[in-house]
């Protein structure tokens, strides 16, 4: 394959990726940002809810579209309802601590995991995509709906964006994230809006889920790998900054994408990851975060 | 008999019995009081087995323990639990025909997590906590490479079914055996002339990026290279990748055949982008080894491309029709249907390529100790030597894949091995390679080593 | 987290520690062969979570990449072995110099960061290290790993792969390990190393130079890996690629929460009463890491500061 064919691939590629990326990375900012909790189970929220869209698509007759789109508000929703019956049990108990909730998330995601390998079983399974549509370029095909999760990826950041920054709840959040104490004393009832975000984060994970697996395939072991690279995505764009989420989502997505055109697979994998922790080495608080 | 029905796929500990279930054939309370319809279908096919095994009688004095290192949890999961109803079908089998030497057989399951340092741990419990004559099972190459030493170090026979070529190529020790299943430098040698003669001789390799990968590369290019035929591109892919599109590109034009060979979840995913990028525009000729595939469904939506492609087999997923006489008997003793899903669920796909492997390991297992004369643990030298004395293993309901060789000096077994297309959604069976296709030169003489 | 334990407690401290070093000495003569066997593991195991515990424990520095320092043990043991012949004893050394020198590499470029940051870019050095040992398959034999000939595996002529000469080998590792941390952590150094968990800037302002004093902790932490790692390859006999992955930066932070971070007994105890519930659990369930997930959780809900850092808050202050 010629050149430009090829960088136009890659590019195309690096998109979905960077979608991926920004989808599943931005609940976890959000909790990071409001809560200044490190989750460790996100990635299993991001796997429960693919997972949720192949039980969803095997209970909903009809076609495709309506189980997936049933998916999208049913997972997020139990999702979310799980997140929130952890954060009363556990988080909240735990006085948010850092390294207590690192390791209460461990066996968090020990236990998601496990419960989802006894109920669902060790296979990938598939889900269908909402609608079957492919492009034929001169030099090559591509799924149509991979290019659809690039727009639902904008559409969710968006949505999120005019939530935090034009409606009361996200009033309070910020007031929240900016200042705990103050917030209390405002009358802010601050255990509501942690639980309220936490559940908002994990069900923003779950929707990322639904929305990809069809690109993939639920499996209990795929909360693993969106974890990592959504705790990088995050770290770069800085804490808490959905702009930078963003960026970072795309800059990542990009370069993964770019490189491995020029190197074997693996180096550039090697590559890549490096970068990354070099990014980080010299700019310890993100591109976009504030300094501390 | 543990209760393998699954009317629903979310129903609590589906197909999830005790860590250490131990079975010795009799039917547990559960089963007997709600027998399903696959307890009906096994009892049936156990009946079919226990006619064509001689020496009907009750197996009698302390049963022989047989440890086994299960894939349970981890990576290698949709494997592991097929290996387990295959065996514990084996197991059945062999106890309703009398045991082994006359005694009754037992096997306890262990969990490896899918991890080399558990594996290693599971063969200390088995043998040592729970005094298991023998210890077998594993899948995953890097378990069985964990593990060997320290069966090793405890003298006690490890027999794998894990196809790796690391037994075969010396770098293990001689207490393990893999008397199951052909390894994977034999299989790759006996498609190749295939390959060249029908799809072509411009072949690009698609395969993982570690040492199962590997195999495939190495073998496979030196294979083809005999036929006149030429690898044109090695594409590696990293093991943490979950999206594939971006290797496409470097497949070169002009390539006549796309050699695939993938493991883990993503494989389907890698299926579906290849179709995308290819679409309906010319395409080079697909070949891949089924284990891109095990426990996936063919004719799952997506897939649609592979249609007309070929796979390597070992044994058959769809009943061929003209498969040999034992193979309807094996399918219900296992609980597979003639399109190789479970009776019980149609949309549970048997790892049918692999798991008959850890059936024709217990008959080779019961061979061996009958013919070692074999009574404890004091006789597990005399059980390996008796082992490497075995060589010609006929076609039988003990082989249900096929008549086996095995060779003493490296601890291989060698079998035939199946080329199979995708027709209308099914795999069809179109050609059956000769035992002398995939023989190669040994590697190492494991009879010369200490015990 | 903990304070004070440090200094206090004089000749109790050493009888303590040494009279744990007697029963474990004892057990190869009480102990089932596959219960002595199970120990030599778990003392293995708690090396590496010792030198966990300097890092995290005492310094304060949360590292998610102790894998790739367990892996650099095990390998800068492992490949000359292999490759060169080297016998037991100088591929041990190249281990535990293996594991320091990658700490140090690290820590000279993640110790610019702190915190959260630091958790992730020592994550990443890790998941680096992971892919590079399948890049270089063809040496490291990639994710099969490689089993280390039975030649190579002896000392002083005694073969590490018999019950024995093992169990004497991993239980010298282990006392020297964890007497070299008790002098460690009650000396001026070790106190300067709890200066920087609780107050780095105002450690700064009593003179310290924090990036030192953590480079420098964090060195003796890829010690004891390296020692872990190679000890592992050396009297198990097997080097592969899958302890370089995630679950093993895990694991010494399970053991040194588990068993009281800051706490000079902790590691060996979070790893023992680990190692026991995973042996239990896995007889009653197939989803055993449920029951260790559950338990982490009931943990750090009821138990925070681990076992030994509740039984020092509670009844024994001078435990150290």
């Amino acid at each position: 394959m010629a050149f430009g064919p090829f960088l136009l691939l890659a590019l195309m590629e690096g998109l979905v990726t960077s979608a991926t990326l920004a989808l599943a990375a931005a609940g976890l900012s959000l909790v990071f940002g409001v809560m200044r909790v490190v989750n460790v189970a996100h990635g299993e929220f991001y796997m429960l809810g693919a997972v949720l869209a192949w039980a969803v698509a095997a209970l909903v007759p009809g076609p495709p579209a309506l189980a997936f789109l049933a998916a999208l508000v049913v997972a997020p929703l139990l999702v979310g309802a799980l997140a929130a019956a952890a954060d009363g049990l556990i988080l909240k108990r735990l006085n948010y601590d850092p390294e207590a909730t690192i390791v209460a998330t461990i066996g968090l995601l020990y236990m998601i995991q496990q419960a989802t390998l006894s109920l669902y079983g060790p296979n990938a399974n598939p889900v269908q995509a909402p609608f079957d549509w492919r492009i034929q370029l001169p030099w090559f095909g591509y799924s149509g709906y991979k290019l659809f999760v690039i727009l639902a990826a904008g559409l969710v950041l968006l949505a999120l964006w005019a939530f935090m920054t034009r409606t009361k709840a996200g009033l309070i959040m910020r007031a929240t994230q900016v200042d705990r104490t103050t917030a209390r004393a405002f009358g802010i009832n601050v255990d509501r809006v942690y639980m309220g975000t936490f559940a908002l984060g994990a069900g923003l994970a779950a929707l990322a889920g639904v929305l990809i697996v069809p690109i993939q395939q639920a499996h209990y072991l795929m909360g693993g790998d969106p974890l990592l690279l959504s705790f990088i995505v995050v770290i770069i764009g800085g804490l808490g900054s959905l702009r930078g989420t963003l960026i970072a989502a795309l800059v990542i997505g990009l370069s993964d994408g770019v490189i491995s055109m020029f190197f074997t697979p693996t180096l550039a994998k090697i590559l890549a990851t490096l970068l990354v922790a070099m990014v980080l080495v010299f700019r310890p608080h993100g591109l976009f975060g504030a300094k501390a | 008999m543990k209760k393998l029905d699954s009317s629903g796929a979310l129903t609590p500990h589906d197909n999830q019995g005790p860590t250490r279930g131990r079975n010795s054939g009799e039917s547990d309370m559960t089963s007997l009081l709600h027998p399903t319809r696959r307890g009906l279908l096994l009892a049936g096919g156990a009946g079919l087995l226990t006619a064509a095994l001689p020496g009907h009688v009750a197996a009698q004095g302390a049963p022989i323990k047989i440890g086994f290192q299960l894939h349970r949890t981890g990576i290698g999961a949709a494997y592991g639990r097929w290996y387990e109803r295959t065996a514990q079908a084996a197991l059945k089998a062999i106890n309703d025909g009398g045991g082994i030497a006359g005694r009754p057989v037992e096997l306890l399951f262990e969990d490896d997590a899918t991890d080399p340092k558990r594996g290693a741990e599971v063969v200390d419990k088995l043998t040592q906590s729970d005094g298991c004559d023998v210890v077998m099972g594993t899948l995953f190459s890097h378990v069985v490479m964990g593990s060997a030493p320290r069966a090793g170090e405890l003298k006690v026979p490890y027999l794998v079914c894990s196809e790796g070529y690391h037994v075969a190529s010396g770098a293990l020790n001689r207490w393990t055996l893999q008397p199951g299943i052909t390894d994977v430098r034999s299989q790759i040698q006996a498609m190749a002339p295939w390959v060249s003669a029908n799809l072509g001789k411009k072949v690009a390799m698609v395969f993982p990026d570690y040492a199962f990968g590997y195999d495939h590369r190495d073998f496979f290019t030196a294979a083809i290279a005999a036929q006149g035929g030429e690898v044109v591109a090695q594409i590696a892919i990293p093991p943490t990748e979950t999206t594939f599109t971006r290797y496409f590109p470097q497949i070169p034009a002009g390539t006549e055949v796309i050699y695939h060979v993938m493991v883990g979840p993503a494989v389907l995913t890698f299926v579906k982008e290849l179709g995308e990028f290819y679409g309906s525009g010319a395409k080079p000729q697909l070949f891949g080894f089924i284990d891109s595939l095990e426990a996936v469904d063919t004719a799952t939506p997506g897939l649609e491309f592979l249609e007309g492609s070929h796979f390597w087999e070992a044994h058959p997923r769809v009943k061929p029709a003209d498969a040999g006489e034992h193979e309807a008997a094996y399918r219900a003793a296992v609980g597979v249907d003639d399109n190789g899903a479970s009776v019980s669920d149609p949309a549970d796909v048997a790892t049918y390529s692999h798991m008959f492997s850890t059936w024709e390991t217990l008959f080779f297992l019961k061979q061996a100790m009958e013919a070692a004369g074999y009574t404890g643990p004091a006789d597990r030298q005399k059980l390996v030597e008796a082992m490497e004395a075995i060589g010609d293993m006929p076609y039988g309901i003990e082989r249900p894949q096929g008549a086996k060789v095995f060779n003493g000096k490296t601890h291989q077994v060698f079998g035939t091995q199946n080329i199979s297309q995708i027709q209308g959604g099914k795999l069809v069976r179109v050609h059956q390679t000769s035992m002398a296709d995939g023989a190669y030169d040994d590697a190492v003489d494991y009879t010369t080593m200490a015990f | 987290m903990t304070g004070g334990g440090v200094t206090g407690g004089g000749v109790k401290v050493w009888v303590l520690h040494l009279a744990l070093l007697a029963v474990l000495f004892s057990a190869q003569f009480w102990l089932s062969p596959y219960h002595a066997t199970n120990l030599v593991r778990i003392m293995v195991l708690a090396v590496f979570a010792m030198g966990y515990n300097l890092a995290f424990g005492y310094t304060g520095l949360l590292s998610l990449g102790h894998a790739l320092l367990l892996a650099a043990g095990m390998y800068a043991a492992g490949l000359p072995a292999q490759l060169w012949g080297w016998s037991a004893g100088p591929a041990f050394i190249a281990g535990v110099a293996g594991g320091g020198l990658m700490a140090a590499a690290v820590g000279l470029l993640a110790l610019r960061t702190a915190g959260v940051s630091f958790m992730i870019v020592t994550l990443m050095f890790a998941q680096a290290g992971f892919l590079t040992l399948l890049y270089f398959a063809p040496i490291t034999g990639g994710d099969d790993g490689f089993a280390l000939a039975n030649a190579s595996r002896r000392i002083f002529g005694f073969d590490l792969s018999a019950d024995t000469p093992r169990f004497l080998a991993a239980f010298v590792i282990f006392a020297l390990g964890l007497l070299a941390s008790l002098a460690l952590v009650r000396s001026p150094f070790g106190r300067s190393m709890v200066a920087m968990r609780e107050n780095e800037e105002r450690s700064r302002m009593l003179g310290y130079n924090p990036f030192m004093v953590k480079l420098a902790a964090l060195a003796c932490s890829g010690l004891y890996a390296g020692a872990a790692g190679a000890a592992y390859a050396l009297l198990f006999g097997y080097a592969g690629a899958s302890f370089a992955t995630i679950q093993y930066s895990i694991l010494p932070m399970l053991y040194v929460l588990l068993g009281g971070a800051g706490t000079t007994l902790g590691p060996f105890l979070g790893a023992l009463v680990m190692f026991a519930l995973i042996e239990a659990a896995s007889g009653l369930t197939s989803a055993y890491f449920f029951l260790v997930g559950a338990a982490l959780v009931a943990l750090v809900l009821f138990a925070p500061k681990g076992i030994l850092g509740t039984i020092r808050e509670r009844w024994v202050r001078w435990l150290p």
